[in-house]
């Protein structure tokens, strides 16, 4: 393998990994910052319990999310030293000012709310949780308008050789990262709502801590559905955003080959990239592509074959990562609903609560495929229409370099992986600390 | 003028991150030698439990405004660096791991594998940066298409290794230093003995890279030419001295602010010696990355400007604060503490 490949793939594991870790940090922050605030409003010890615990499994995540979020900054300069160079003016002070802005904050004051219990007041206490909660927050608002300047450059200009900065203001207001925001944190929301249920289901089941366990519960349940609607609603939003200005990523995520006007949507497709056609395609529904991308029953929507073979994204993991995320999306709703509806009386319930417990790797999968979906289907773009992947790569290494350490990052972030989840797992079933 | 002020605080950014991660990673890998046995250990791991994560944000801006405001310096400095960056970056995630994973399980065997991980994990990074930055006055093998001439070993030639040696020793120190303050019994007084013997150690290396840099590198050019920038060698030689003095009136804390008052003004000694470069390169002049050729625009170096005059005030503060809330000797009952690492 050459190092273009390495390098990709060397991303993909480092990205994937780094993004099982960061959504459950954004989501169960904030579960967290409520329930200390619960604790601080009415006085009552057991939500103090509640937060100690919770606390202790955002902790154990929390560290592999800091750690390997520093490989994600290095690896522009190391294996793709060619982008940074052409659009470090731009993406470079994107990532600057996430770090002085929200990685300070962060890392700061999350050291202050482990170690600060007996050392400050009780608001103060609960102050620096929320700071932690603000901090990550801001973080993914940076991370995300710099990704949404690689799927939609705006205020640049191309002069010498390389992307120059002309609107600091077009950047920050890029439509694509303002729905990308309200897309992915809701959608981290979720990991931490169904987290903390599924957690709480385990416990329910087995009659252990049931009042701990059920107000836990009751927090996480309304919070998770609501979170649950929005992403949907905001993925939709997305999605018409991508038919706009990425119209080569639709078509495969519809694994559309021939441009339609109006076009319509296959409930079973199984795509054949070999042939330029789709091996399976039933159930078609008419116009409905046309009304869900473009919110018109006339609209033509361009099919792969409308762009040249070398600037068609890899159409079979592009059109399964969103069909599957899709899906997930859909059932999550459905089952936050339930378990919001019946939050007060969840113990009536065990079948309904071992689904719970299973469905807590679903937000997790459905992140990841959105990401697949949103980072595959951009190629061979590395930024959209201006550079592709395969020009961006850095000169200075070689291929021996990077195989060795992308095993080595396999190797390390697998046994991490291990030794996190077997923490998590130990600590979350050990349940809350006897008072 | 914007892209002078953007060097000077590129070099305050590496400048800090040294001065507050150098403790940590001192202390990390020399951990075996002041605790003995598992609270020991603990004693030490807490000593920089709240810290350590706040301190390592420093590299990652640095790392971050060198991609902003140098993109170029970024791109080619990262690249050609690889192998070297990559364990100082395996090294970071081991040991950051170990404070959290560490006394969560009360496995020997466990405990014993994360205490590796801090041991290696901290020793690597100290010596690395050393010999990074040592090669980086020196002038990397690197012509004008950015490309690489060398490999892991053209990086570890003497001088290199003199830097090293000296970062590391230096660490060393200031971790001792941190552990006097920091921790209190046993681990503290054996930090404090070793905190002299070390400041010993580190003068001889001291005096070794000075004159050595005089052979290997051009650094004095600048010196000479404006002989008013001896005034920043003079701090660090005065504020080295200050330690011993402090450290021999067993006032700690002050001896540690010498301490990283010395390592500020040694980072910016360097730093002042390649001006206005950047990244060097030891083949071709033309090829070096200097604050000109390889800066970003003026509109983003003003932005970014803006952003840090705002943001980094606060930092430091909230940063202070923190170090004040939490300044606290650590002792024996800490393992009794459901919080603690």
């Amino acid at each position: 393998m050459d190092v273009l490949t390495l390098s990709r793939l060397q991303f993909a594991v480092a990205t994937y990994f780094h993004f099982l870790f960061v959504p459950l940090t954004l989501g169960l922050s904030l579960l967290v910052a409520i329930m200390e605030t619960m604790y601080v409003k009415t006085g009552d010890e057991e939500y103090k319990r509640i937060t100690k615990f919770w606390g202790k499994l955002f902790l154990i995540n929390f560290a592999i999310g800091i750690v390997t979020g520093i490989t994600l900054e290095f690896q522009f300069g190391t294996n793709w030293s060619r982008y940074s160079v052409f659009m470090g003016d731009i993406f470079g002070s994107l990532l600057a000012i996430e770090a002085t802005l929200a990685f300070f904050m962060e890392s700061t004051f999350i050291a202050v709310w482990v170690f600060g219990w007996e050392r400050l007041s009780k608001k103060m206490h609960a102050a620096a949780i929320w700071i932690v909660f603000i901090g990550s927050n801001i973080s993914a608002f940076w991370i995300l308008t710099a990704n949404a300047w690689m799927q939609h450059p705006v205020g640049y200009s191309l002069n010498n050789g390389r992307a120059e900065l002309a609107s600091f203001l077009d950047v920050i207001t890029n439509p694509y990262a303002f729905l990308k925001f309200f897309h992915q944190l809701p959608a981290a929301y979720t990991v931490g709502g169904f987290f903390v249920m599924g957690i709480s289901a385990w416990h329910i089941l087995r009659k252990s801590n049931v009042d701990f366990f059920k107000k836990s519960f009751r927090l996480a349940a309304a919070f998770t559905f609501i979170f649950a609607v929005v992403v949907v609603i905001t993925g939709h939003l997305s999605g018409e955003e991508v038919a706009k200005y990425q119209p080569a990523k639709l078509a495969a995520m519809e694994s559309l080959w021939n441009t339609e006007k109006p076009a319509g949507m296959s409930l079973l497709v199984i795509p054949d990239p070999a042939n330029e056609r789709n091996s399976v395609e039933l159930l078609k529904i008419p116009k409905l592509l046309s009304l869900i991308s473009h919110f018109s029953t006339t609209a033509e929507v361009k099919g792969l074959k409308a762009f040249p073979k070398d600037e068609r994204p890899p159409v079979t993991p592009v059109f399964f990562a969103f069909r599957i995320m899709v899906g997930i999306g859909f059932l999550m709703i459905l089952l936050a609903f339930f378990a919001w509806r019946w939050q007060d009386k969840i113990e009536n319930y065990p079948k309904f609560m071992k689904i719970l417990i299973w469905a807590i790797p679903l937000p997790y999968l459905a992140i990841e495929l959105g990401w697949t979906v949103a980072e595959v289907g951009r190629q061979p773009w590395i930024v959209y229409g201006l550079m592709k992947t395969s020009h961006a790569v850095s000169t200075a290494i070689n291929t021996p370099q990077v195989a060795t350490s992308l095993i080595a990052f396999t190797l390390v972030y697998t046994l991490l992986g291990i030794a996190d989840f077997y923490l998590l797992f130990t600590f979350a079933r050990k349940g809350p600390k006897e008072n | 003028m914007l892209n002078i002020t953007w060097f000077i605080l590129w070099g305050l950014l590496w400048a800090v991150y040294f001065m507050l991660d150098g403790f940590d990673l001192g202390l990390g890998a020399l951990m075996p030698l002041y605790a003995k046995n598992d609270t020991e250990k603990r004693m030490i791991f807490n000593a920089m439990g709240p810290f350590w994560d706040g301190n390592e944000v420093w590299l990652i801006t640095a790392g971050g405004v060198t991609f902003a405001a140098f993109p170029k310096t970024y791109a080619v400095m990262f690249s050609t660096l690889y192998t070297p960056l990559l364990m100082i970056l395996f090294a970071l995630i081991l040991r950051g791991v170990a404070f959290e994973f560490r006394s969560k399980i009360e496995n020997p065997g466990w405990r014993k594998i994360w205490d590796w991980c801090l041991i290696v994990g901290s020793f690597f990074p100290a010596l690395l940066f050393g010999v990074a930055f040592a090669n980086i006055f020196k002038g990397i093998p690197f012509d004008v298409q950015g490309m690489f001439h060398g490999n892991l070993f053209t990086l570890l030639n003497p001088y290199g290794l003199a830097g090293g040696l000296f970062f590391l020793f230096f660490f060393f120190m200031h971790g001792a230093l941190w552990a006097s303050v920091k921790t209190t019994g046993m681990p503290a007084e054996r930090a404090k003995n070793a905190a002299s013997k070390l400041w010993i150690i580190v003068l001889i290396l001291a005096v070794i890279f000075l004159i050595y840099s005089k052979f290997a590198t051009s650094l004095y050019n600048n010196y000479m030419a404006h002989p008013i920038m001896f005034i920043i060698p003079l701090i660090a030689v005065i504020a080295l001295i200050m330690v011993r003095i402090f450290i021999s009136k067993s006032d700690w804390w002050k001896a540690w602010f010498a301490s990283c008052v010395t390592i500020v003004a040694v980072t910016y000694f360097g730093l002042g010696g390649i001006f206005p470069n950047l990244y060097p390169s030891s083949l071709d002049p033309a090829a070096s990355l200097n604050i000109y050729n390889s800066a970003s625009t003026q509109g983003t170096l003003k932005i970014m400007f803006v952003v840090v005059l705002l943001c980094i005030p606060f930092v430091i503060a909230y940063q202070t604060w923190h170090y004040i809330t939490l300044r606290h000797p650590v002792n024996e009952d800490i393992i009794h503490d459901d919080e603690a690492y």
